[in-house]
């Protein structure tokens, strides 16, 4: 790809500064980068700090967590020595953000009407009957029936597919180029979930952005991403095409977790598991994280964490077993 | 209307019929009832002893309400309720007491449903303390065989629910539903809380221990493949009613019911296919579920059905055998009488 990266990661660490003198390292040292257009998913289970990777990029990160190292790029430009009120302008006009529960993302006390038309006369300055027309027509756009009528109630009133679709309405209020919706889908259900998924698909191609989809769930991302990051303890294990990712999986974790999932065309009598469970992020064991749990843990694994090496092209892994392999070819 | 034919009654051990629970709707200031939310609307079914009878449907299909009144949790507003040929449904709270003991309920969040305040052992020993006249030893004996079972250490006894982790907690809950040998357990979406890799622990967990302790499980869930996964039949519900019934194989295989089609073909699927075969056009459904109080005349699904047609919106369709043991509710396989 020619084009420069909408979102540009390097190096990224955000470590969370516990009262214990404990260090969660929640990212450690990532680097990705996400073009225009694609639709890239970072995968992973709870705790393995892909929530906080997209907080990082938000700029949303709380005390006691703090970005210690990395630099994020939006468009060529950095964002992290930036102060808040510089921030608040990129949020929104350059990257939005999509959450779990939009109930909690929601403000409870205002319209939805309120809540849309404050981001178009803060962001794009405009008049209040302006800003209520362009609000009608983004719920129209995403969807919503007697968009007039919703513009008047409160996100109580609505049901959880159709605040979803009022969030993706303030997210491309102002076209961002790079939209990050955080497991937007898995508080609703599967009826819900396919309709949300194409909506999201289709305001992407609408208005050309770039869209980083963090989810657990494997069969989404085999059916919406161009790319995975698979992310275990606050690194990224395993980075590919989506396809080549699913067909010539690498990683033990990543295995693993494909293995545990219930098959809905075989019929098995046992899943497969992934013994224990994942390390907190202010102990992870030394050498590689996924160590402990691994099947083909080796001496050296104990000893030392491996590095995200290109292992064929665009195939990134970071394990032990495929070393040197990327070197031979 | 029955569906058990009689040589297969006698290994019931769970028989519903025509169960509704009907909660009242208050308004007006005399708080007056002004209508009534039909939560589950006549269902029918029966679940034979060693079985697994998985129950789908999305968030207000009312099968975690059904779950509840079958163990009498709620009272039903109407039907039977028949546990190992007893009918259960209007024993008064102390006759019904003796029961408790043969049917357990797992819930979903392992959060909620643990007292954070008790230790392991006064949790799992609970059920024994009022179920049965055991010493204090013998409780202790009992817990620890049951907690070693689930697959957690004697030692775990004097924890606390919050050292430990998500799949762990579950154990517990499932240590404690099993300490008083039940028969029949209500599995209320066990693994949703969970991540894949322990949900995966925790479903071999619950298949080992059917196999061990010979249980039989109502296993409520919203995703299909565990469902699947863990069942022998399968039943679909939509807006309090059961709109299809089936062994797993002829449901997932030849869904019949729309609603079912429908939900099969949104699941997204992992697809490592060199060659994808052409994928079968998804069956999309516009719209929400509708108001549960206030639910469209007939069939409660023709208002997101792609094939309703004009008798959908006055009769309301029967359960029906198309095949041997696979029941559909659904205008299109019935003739008009």
């Amino acid at each position: 790809m020619n084009k420069e990266p909408v979102l540009d990661v390097e190096q990224l660490k955000t470590y969370f500064y516990l009262d214990d003198d404990k260090v969660a390292r929640a990212v450690d040292n990532i680097s990705f980068s996400i073009y225009p257009g694609e639709t890239v998913a970072l995968v992973g289970e709870s705790g393995s700090g892909k929530s906080i990777t997209a907080l990082s990029v938000m700029q949303l990160i709380n005390k006691p967590g703090r970005i210690v190292e990395g630099n994020i790029l939006i468009d060529g430009e950095e964002i992290i020595q930036l102060n808040p009120k510089q921030m608040t302008k990129i949020r929104g006009n350059e990257i939005a953000m999509i959450f779990q529960e939009p109930m909690t993302a929601l403000n409870p006390v205002y319209t939805i009407g309120n809540q849309i038309t404050e981001i178009l006369r803060k962001h794009k300055k405009m008049s209040k009957i302006d800003a209520r027309d362009k609000a009608i027509n983004l719920l129209k756009t995403v969807g919503i029936p007697r968009a007039e009528e919703i513009m008047k109630e409160y996100p109580h009133q609505l049901s959880g597919g159709m605040r979803q679709r009022v969030m993706i309405a303030m997210a491309i209020s102002c076209e961002p180029k790079l939209l990050i919706a955080d497991e937007p889908t898995t508080a609703l259900d599967v009826t819900i979930q396919a309709q949300i998924l194409d909506l999201m698909a289709e305001m992407k191609e609408k208005y050309h952005m770039a869209l980083l989809l963090i989810t657990h769930d494997v069969g989404v991302v085999s059916e919406y991403a161009d790319r995975v990051m698979v992310m275990y303890g606050g690194q990224i294990v395993e980075h590919a095409q989506t396809k080549e990712l699913l067909r010539h999986t690498k990683h033990p974790y990543t295995k693993g977790l494909l293995e545990s999932l219930p098959n809905m065309d075989e019929d098995a009598d046992r899943l497969g598991t992934i013994k224990g469970t994942v390390p907190p992020a202010y102990n992870f064991p030394a050498g590689c994280r996924f160590s402990a749990r691994c099947p083909f843990v080796m001496e050296k694994c104990k000893q030392s964490n491996p590095e995200l090496e290109e292992i064929e092209t665009d195939h990134f892994v970071r394990c032990y077993l495929y070393e040197n392999e990327g070197e031979q070819e | 209307m029955t569906i058990l034919s009689k040589e297969s009654a006698q290994d019931v051990l769970v028989d519903v019929q025509n169960v509704k629970k009907y909660f009242p709707i208050k308004g007006g200031i005399l708080k007056r009832t002004i209508g009534h939310l039909k939560a589950v609307d006549d269902v029918s079914f029966h679940i034979h002893k060693g079985e697994t009878l998985g129950i789908v449907g999305e968030s207000g299909s009312g099968k975690s309400t059904l779950g509840r009144v079958i163990l009498r949790l709620l009272d039903p507003t109407e039907g039977s309720i028949q546990f190992s040929g007893t009918e259960i449904s209007h024993l008064k709270r102390r006759h019904f007491r003796p029961y408790r003991r043969d049917m357990q309920i797992v819930f979903q969040d392992p959060f909620a449903s643990l007292n954070s305040k008790m230790s392991v052992a006064e949790l799992i020993e609970e059920p024994l303390l009022v179920q049965t006249s055991l010493t204090r030893l013998e409780r202790k004996e009992k817990a620890i065989e049951i907690i070693e079972k689930v697959g957690l250490r004697a030692a775990d006894r004097l924890k606390y629910p919050h050292e430990f982790s998500g799949g762990q907690r579950q154990r517990i809950s499932i240590a404690r539903a099993l300490i008083t040998n039940p028969k029949f357990v209500i599995c209320d979406e066990p693994v949703s809380a969970l991540d894949v890799s322990i949900q995966a622990q925790v479903l071999n967990l619950m298949k080992d221990l059917q196999e061990d302790l010979g249980l039989t499980y109502l296993f409520i869930a919203h995703d299909l493949s565990v469902v699947k996964h863990i069942s022998d039949r399968v039943a679909v519900m939509y807006l309090g009613r059961i709109v299809e019934i089936a062994d797993k194989h002829s449901l997932y295989s030849n869904p019949l019911h729309p609603y079912t089609q429908a939900l099969l073909t949104s699941i997204p699927v992992i697809d490592t296919d060199e060659n994808p075969a052409p994928k079968e056009e998804k069956i999309k459904l516009t719209g929400d579920l509708p108001n549960p109080a206030n639910p469209p005349s007939g069939c409660t699904f023709r208002t997101r059905c792609p094939l309703a047609h004009d008798r959908c919106a006055v009769e309301r369709p029967e359960l029906t055998e198309l095949e041997k043991g696979h029941f559909v509710s659904c205008h299109l396989y019935t003739q008009e009488k």
